[in-house]
């Protein structure tokens, strides 16, 4: 009960913080100079977009099935290893990643996507393997019992009951990634950055904020997004068990 | 059929062994529930897992329908065998209808041949198929979830069924209840069946055989009735406690005290009957009850047809104390 409450309390700020934000992008003129410059922030918005999306992709494909290996029984005396491994990544600043990955790849997108790439693969690995370990070791004897192969227990059983972890530790890097991405600007990856360092350049709140409010919204759309389609690829079954308890 | 023969489990680890399971011998009729009974870490568990390969034999053999399970493939194995869980272990991602399913579809059942039994097996537990095929397992109560727990086991037929303390997590009356649905079913099912319990009364309830574990070894295997009366040592005289003749009389039914005193007391019926009632199917635990809290200490037995055969008292009882439990023919 009391959980429910706070969760609407600290839901209330955080739309009270958000719409101080637009309030103040509003009479500083960040929509003012969104209004008279659509073209460059679709552009901007589209190079963003393009970021995020490549680097969460390749994410997932590094830390989902590097998730799933380190699970296996074979591979389980190794899992602290390239657990410690991403911890100690992550404590890493995304600046330095940025400047360390640069003297390799030189300027551009790329090195940008690396950089956010690195970033988004704690948080989805991490949660990849809480939830496969979490799974009721209980369904798991009854499917070893009742003849399922182990690579059926992984496919009906593990997998489908991790998915809600795997898809939370996505939405977490996701949104995370689209917060961090506005530092690509600094090495020619381009994106709503832009904006946001022209503006601190120029001394100009309102260019600054008309590229930190799509940031914001952008990243609330895609929280959303992921929200929706987890919903539809969870097992119903599992959904509401966690409703409930 | 299955047949334990020096069954042996050690677990090595680097400073010492472990024997976890020691030299069993015994086997199981074909049709019959075998309880596996004692306190835990006595070895039940691990033998029951045995059976079914979810832990490997040490020395010894077990062989299931007069095959060696070591020689049988371990999926083919596992499938021919039910197992059923405490706490049941149904999929949460998964509707009760694909539960109920799981083996079949991996035999590879066509659809048809997979719905029918689906219901059949709803049916038989007493859950509406119409109504709870599509559910998840956590739309269902507990008792409900072992039901469809125990029909997912029956799914494709197996004729040897394996089950660890299936109704532990239930609460008293649930628990009693689907005990005698159980017992309805095999009736039918004349399944052969390994059952882990801790509960003495579960066990001489269900079982047709008890076989009594400590610490890794067999100490006794016996009907109830043996078990009960003639424990063959001081763990198992503890184990059964002190009632342990009260227990007995759950095994016996009014009706074959009347077979040993030839009727009761019939001259007694000419006049209206007032005081308690009682059939001559309850179990002798029961009537005693009814016995000591009846105003004179008598009661009157009917048949199923609620016709009056006679009247009972407590020291008809002796008749029974006296005789041993193998000239008794146990009605069940």
């Amino acid at each position: 009960m009391s959980g429910k409450k706070t969760e609407q309390i600290v839901k209330a700020g955080l739309y009270l913080i958000i719409i101080s934000i637009l309030g103040w992008a509003y009479f500083t003129g960040a929509f003012q100079f969104i209004i008279e410059n659509p073209k460059d922030l679709l552009y901007l918005t589209g190079q963003h977009l393009k970021l995020v999306g490549i680097s969460a992709a390749l994410a997932i494909a590094t830390a989902v099935p590097l998730g799933i290996l380190i699970t296996r029984p074979k591979f389980k005396r190794l899992d602290w290893v390239v657990l410690n491994f991403a911890n100690i990544g992550q404590t890493v600043p995304s600046l330095a990643i940025l400047a360390l990955v640069m003297s390799y790849f030189g300027l551009g997108w790329q090195t940008a996507i690396f950089a956010l790439w690195f970033n988004s693969l704690l948080p989805i690995l991490r949660n990849t393997v809480a939830g496969i370990e979490n799974v009721n070791p209980q369904i798991i004897d009854a499917g070893n019992g009742m003849g399922m192969t182990s690579k059926q227990v992984f496919f009906k059983l593990e997998l489908p009951n991790a998915l809600y972890a795997i898809m939370a530790g996505i939405r977490t890097s996701v949104v995370i990634n689209v917060g961090t991405g506005a530092l690509a600007f600094l090495i020619g990856g381009g994106g709503l950055g832009d904006l946001i360092f022209t503006g601190i350049s120029l001394y100009d709140t309102g260019i600054m904020l008309s590229g930190a409010v799509p940031v914001i919204l952008l990243a609330i759309l895609l929280d959303f997004l992921l929200e929706k389609l987890e919903k539809i690829i969870v097992p119903r079954g599992l959904q509401r068990t966690l409703e409930a308890a | 059929m299955i047949e334990f023969q020096n069954a042996t489990k050690v677990y090595e680890s680097v400073d010492k062994s472990v024997t976890a399971v020691n030299n069993i011998n015994f086997h199981v009729e074909p049709g019959e529930i075998c309880v596996f009974l004692g306190p835990s870490g006595c070895g039940k568990t691990t033998l029951l897992r045995m059976v079914n390969r979810l832990i490997p034999i040490t020395r010894g053999s077990i062989e299931v329908e007069g095959k060696n399970i070591n020689s049988m493939d371990i999926i083919k194995l596992r499938r021919s065998i039910g197992y059923v869980i405490q706490h049941n272990g149904l999929f949460p991602n998964m509707t009760i209808e694909d539960n109920i399913n799981v083996v079949p579809k991996m035999l590879g059942w066509d659809q048809n041949r997979m719905k029918k039994r689906c219901s059949e097996l709803m049916e038989m537990m007493g859950l509406d198929p119409g109504q709870f095929q599509k559910r998840y397992p956590f739309e269902l109560s507990g008792g409900q979830q072992q039901r469809i727990g125990i029909a997912r086991a029956l799914a494709a037929d197996p004729p040897v069924m394996l089950m660890d303390e299936p109704f532990g997590a239930l609460d008293p009356i649930i628990r009693d209840h689907l005990q005698n649905e159980f017992l309805r079913i095999q009736k039918e099912m004349k399944k052969t069946i390994l059952f882990v319990s801790h509960d003495i009364d579960e066990a001489i309830k269900l079982g047709d055989k008890v076989a009594i574990f400590d610490t890794g070894e067999l100490m006794q295997i016996g009907t109830p009735d043996e078990i009960l009366s003639n424990p063959k040592n001081d763990f198992v005289r503890d184990f059964v406690g002190d009632d342990r003749a009260l227990k007995r009389l759950t095994l016996l039914k009014v009706r074959d005290l009347m077979v040993l005193s030839d009727g009761f007391r019939k001259h007694r019926l000419n006049n209206e009957w007032h005081g308690q009632v009682i059939s001559v199917n309850e179990n002798l635990k029961t009537a005693l009850s009814h016995l000591l809290s009846a105003p004179n200490g008598e009661v009157c037995v009917v048949d199923d047809h609620n016709k009056k055969l006679g009247v009972l008292c407590v020291s008809d009882f002796n008749l029974f104390t006296e005789v041993h439990p193998k000239d008794i023919s146990i009605v069940r």
